[in-house]
């Protein structure tokens, strides 16, 4: 007796996605360092991913009672090949008997691997998030796609009164008009011919009669042609409105970075936070972002991702170097007018002495008008000449903002300023 | 019930008693009934199943398993996607089930080595439920899904119905109401007294889940209307009762100073460890009990399950394989379909020789298949052996022989009962001692003829629950001093226990409130090992 065969193959998608969030809440220690591990190795434009992450076995284990090894156990076999009653066979290495049991849940020969699963790019980036500290509100607009824009497309036949569209709604009831009458109009016309063919008056009875039944027949078209709405609901066309995402333009994002003696690992991995950072909020905007990466000690460079985060030089620092060359780079290749430019720096605030003035003024006067925004991060906590010569910039200029981080989660304030109206707006 | 209360009389109106349930009727079928008419041409064959095509499979072994007298729950066949089988792994295999991070990773690591094509994912899974509920999945043939309904819905299904473990222990039709009060009560603590809180509680009874199972009593039959009725009243209750084991006024003060000292609390052991602390440990809240009777009674509902895997692949194997031979000999199925069912059961009943890389200890598919298929060669075809060894099967007819074995047995003693010298010699078995005391393995026995009746005996052994799982019962709690439990492991053949015995013992802890020890008996009653857990800390 079958009940019936039910299709469940649209209901109830992941159901396991509770008992997901229950694992990765529980792993999150792991979790998180391992997504700490990922942004370090992967490079800037790559941080939009999955990951795989790896769990020892036995920090997942789930104990339970069990035998262990020793004692005396009888184990039957399938496939015996040359045994005889008595034989005696060596005890294989690395415990385990000859086999396992059926009824030991594990094989405890076998070696430790790792858990692995793959985290999705939400999940990552949601770690990343929380490793940023990032407000809710921000977490949102970063996970959304950039800015929609209205925009018409063509009518539908429902809406809001405010949308209506006269012109569209009433050429509909003409057409309806005309389609629903065209039979009665017609007939009516043959009708009033027959009549006319007839003439006003005389004739005898059955012409008279005849006149009669033409005349009701014409008065039940008249009415039924009467009847047909002028306008129907089903005429109402109304404007439609979709949401397509803003035509977006191209940016070119600057990182400058100090690689002198003084930056040692750990604070170009702070800095490296600042640029995905950074390159995450351009993205929600842009469509097409350059990176240029500027590395600088006594004289600036232009390099690659992995030379600018992973080469070490070593040397004094004159950061105007990178400035100068950030300006040469840009009237070379990104015209302003059809680049937005952004920059970043970070450093940690080492400068030769002299120097830090000329950074100021190159600033103020070449960079900061061509730029839409120039992010300063000091990942060391001594404020030293090159510190207070931007702070007296930060007061004149809106587009500019500077701050001390020495940890992550300190990272984000950066930004605050610059989304904190409606975003940027290309 | 007292027999002595009501009359036999009495007797059509009466609801069905324990002895009722654990004792069906007798099988009467004797032969397998007629075939009906050939049909004129096989079902068609595309490989692409339709839910027509579907229904029509069904019907025609629907009909097969009627005439060999398969009893079945009604059948319910829901087609499922490879993501929603990966759900169901999840969740024990259960259509709902409350929320744990371990259900959490079994999914993780079943769909990662699903997506790498390691792992083939079962073509079934089938519920014991009443009404049965068979899962389909959606990438299966025509072929394999009618496979699958041979399989499921009538091979596992008859087993549900039928064998005695499920009869005395589980309950068909509450199984999913009860999963879902549980799921909703689970997901209500959750909310009120916080996630850790309710994860590290289900951890701890998860750790102890194989000892929170009744071995000799019926549990209950209850429906969740009055499951929640009961809930309620049973907590009031027990939480009053807790309190009185540890009441503090001496009833007999002239007498209670010697028999404290000996007199143990509980009085005899206790098996079912969870049992145990859900009625007695004395710190925890009514909700904290409730949920160790969550956990038990899922315990409870799987263990014919874990003692019945021989059998019931088996059994569902064995019909299958002649529900489908038998269909396919009639005219019903196609070359085409046959030559795939087969195919796939040949992949199902491998048994890779001991050695082999793909070796990991008898494949019970394969050992059941045998074992039923073998049962009925005695019945039809007996050897002078099979006459010398199942004087009580030899030229019997074989329906009702193949029905009582798998009615009255668990796997341990099915084997014991019915492993032949033949399959003995099929499967070449042999059994190997492994004694710590000595320098190497010995070969205790072979398929020969003095090895027949110690490797049946070994083989049945293994499939021993009470065997395979340590022996550990609550023994004693230091009433009198610092509450303290003691937890007793009594070794069998001097195993003893393996190492996350002390994690489990942190378990325990949590659940009993104070300390915790453990001792290890071996043979001789000597305490060879002792665990010490001290009391948790309290939050």
């Amino acid at each position: 007796m079958l009940q019936q065969i039910i299709d469940r193959r649209l209901a109830g998608k992941n159901k396991s996605i509770g008992n997901r969030e229950r694992f990765l809440r529980r792993y999150q220690q792991q979790v998180r360092e391992a997504v700490r591990r990922a942004v370090d190795a992967r490079g800037i434009r790559d941080i939009e991913k999955g990951e795989d992450i790896r769990i020892p076995k036995r920090d997942i284990g789930e104990p339970v009672f069990g035998h262990g090894q020793g004692g005396s156990r009888e184990v039957v076999h399938p496939g015996n090949q040359e045994y005889v009653r008595g034989d005696k066979i060596e005890r294989p290495k690395g415990g385990g008997g000859g086999g396992r049991g059926s009824g030991q849940a594990s094989d405890s020969g076998e070696g430790e691997d790792d858990f692995v699963f793959h985290l999705t790019k939400e999940e990552f980036m949601q770690m990343f998030f929380d490793d940023l500290a990032l407000p809710r509100m921000t977490r949102t607009q970063l996970a959304e796609t950039p800015e929609m824009k209205s925009q018409r497309a063509g009518y539908s036949n429902t809406g809001t009164p405010a949308n209506l569209s006269v012109l569209r709604s009433m050429r509909g009831a003409i057409g309806r008009r005309i389609a629903i009458g065209a039979n009665a109009r017609a007939e009516l016309q043959s009708l009033r011919d027959q009549l006319a063919a007839l003439g006003t008056t005389g004739g005898d009875e059955a012409v008279e009669a005849e006149r009669k039944r033409l005349q009701l027949r014409i008065e039940g078209l008249r009415a039924r042609l009467d009847a047909i709405p002028y306008l129907d609901p089903i005429d109402l066309r109304f404007r439609n409105r979709v949401k397509v995402p803003v035509p977006t333009a191209k940016a070119v994002m600057f990182c400058l970075m100090d690689v002198s003696g003084s930056m040692d690992e750990a604070r170009k991995e702070l800095a490296k936070r600042f640029f995905i950072l950074l390159y995450l909020f351009l993205t929600r905007h842009y469509e097409k972002i350059d990176l240029v990466f500027i590395r600088h000690h006594t004289q600036a460079q232009e390099v690659d991702e992995e030379n600018f985060f992973h080469a070490r030089e070593t040397g004094g620092t004159v950061v105007s170097s990178a400035l100068v060359l950030m300006d040469e780079i840009i009237r070379a290749r990104y015209p302003i007018g059809d680049w937005n430019i952004y920059g970043a720096q970070a450093s940690d605030g080492d400068n030769w002495h002299h120097d830090s003035g000329r950074c100021r003024e190159i600033l103020t006067e070449t960079l900061l008008p061509k730029c839409r925004y120039f992010a300063y991060v000091q990942v060391a906590e001594e404020e030293q000449n090159l510190w207070e010569e931007y702070a007296r910039l930060q007061e004149s200029e809106p587009h500019f903002a500077m701050r001390k981080v020495s940890d992550a989660s300190e990272i984000y304030p950066v930004f605050r300023d610059l989304f904190k109206p409606k975003g940027v707006n290309a | 019930m007292n027999p002595m209360e009501r009359p036999a009389e009495a007797g059509p109106a009466r609801p069905p008693t324990t002895f009722d349930r654990a004792r069906p009727a007798r099988f009467t079928l004797e032969e397998p009934l007629p075939a009906g008419p050939r049909p004129d041409a096989p079902l068609p064959d595309p490989s692409d199943w339709t839910f027509e095509l579907v229904e029509q499979y069904h019907e025609v072994i629907r009909a097969a398993a009627k005439r060999f007298g398969l009893e079945t729950y009604p059948n319910q066949l829901e087609v499922i996607t490879a993501e929603q089988m990966m759900d169901a792994y999840a969740s024990v295999g259960m259509p709902v089930n409350y929320r744990h991070w371990s259900f959490g990773k079994e999914f993780i690591a079943n769909e990662r080595s699903y997506r790498r094509g390691q792992m083939g994912l079962a073509y079934e899974i089938v519920i014991n439920s009443d009404p049965c509920i068979s899962y389909l999945m959606e990438e299966n043939t025509t072929a394999m899904q009618a496979l699958v309904i041979a399989h499921a819905a009538y091979g596992h299904n008859s087993f549900f119905k039928g064998n005695y473990l499920f009869r005395l222990w589980t309950d068909a039709s509450s199984i999913i109401d009860y999963l879902l009060y549980a799921r909703n009560y689970i997901a209500e603590c959750e909310e009120r007294y916080g996630m850790q809180t309710v994860e590290d509680l289900l951890d701890s009874c998860h750790a102890l889940q194989n000892y929170g199972v009744d071995r000799y009593r019926r549990p209950g039959k209850i429906s969740l209307a009055e499951e929640r009725a009961r809930s309620a009243e049973r907590q009031a209750y027990a939480q009053m009762q807790v309190n009185d084991i540890w009441r503090t006024l001496p009833r007999r003060p002239e007498k209670s100073e010697e028999s404290a000292v000996e007199k143990r609390f509980p009085g005899e052991p206790q098996e079912n460890i969870l049992y145990f602390f859900e009625k007695n440990a004395p710190l925890l809240e009514p909700w904290q009990r409730e949920i160790v009777r969550i956990v038990r009674k899922v315990a409870q509902y799987f263990y014919p399950q874990r003692q019945t895997q021989v059998m019931n692949e088996g059994w569902a194997t064995f019909w299958h394989h002649h529900l489908l031979n038998t269909l396919y000999d009639e005219g019903h199925l196609s070359d085409g379909v046959m030559i795939e069912v087969l195919k796939s059961h040949t992949n199902v009943i491998y048994q890779p020789p001991v050695g082999h890389r793909a070796y990991s200890g008898i494949n019970p598919y394969a050992l059941g298949f045998a074992m039923y298929t073998d049962i009925k060669r005695i019945c039809e075809k007996p050897t002078d052996e099979d006459r010398e060894w199942f004087p009580e099967l030899a030229g019997t007819p074989w329906l009702p022989a193949l029905h009582e074995a798998m009615r009255n047995f668990k796997d341990e003693s099915f084997i014991g009962q019915y492993l032949s010298p033949k399959l003995i010699r099929d499967f070449r078995l042999f059994s190997i001692l492994d004694d710590e005391a000595e320098e190497h393995l010995l070969v205790s026995s072979i398929h020969d003829t003095s090895g027949y009746r110690h490797v049946r005996e070994a083989l049945s052994r293994q499939y021993d629950l009470s065997t395979r799982e340590p022996d550990i019962q609550v023994w004693n709690v230091n009433l009198r001093g610092d509450r303290s439990l003691t937890l007793r492991h009594t070794q069998h053949r001097n195993r003893p226990l393996n190492e996350t015995a002390e994690e489990v013992l942190k378990h325990v802890a949590r659940l009993w409130g104070f300390g915790v020890n453990l001792e290890s008996v071996d043979g001789a009653g000597e305490v060879t090992m002792r665990w010490q857990v001290p009391a948790p800390a309290q939050p």
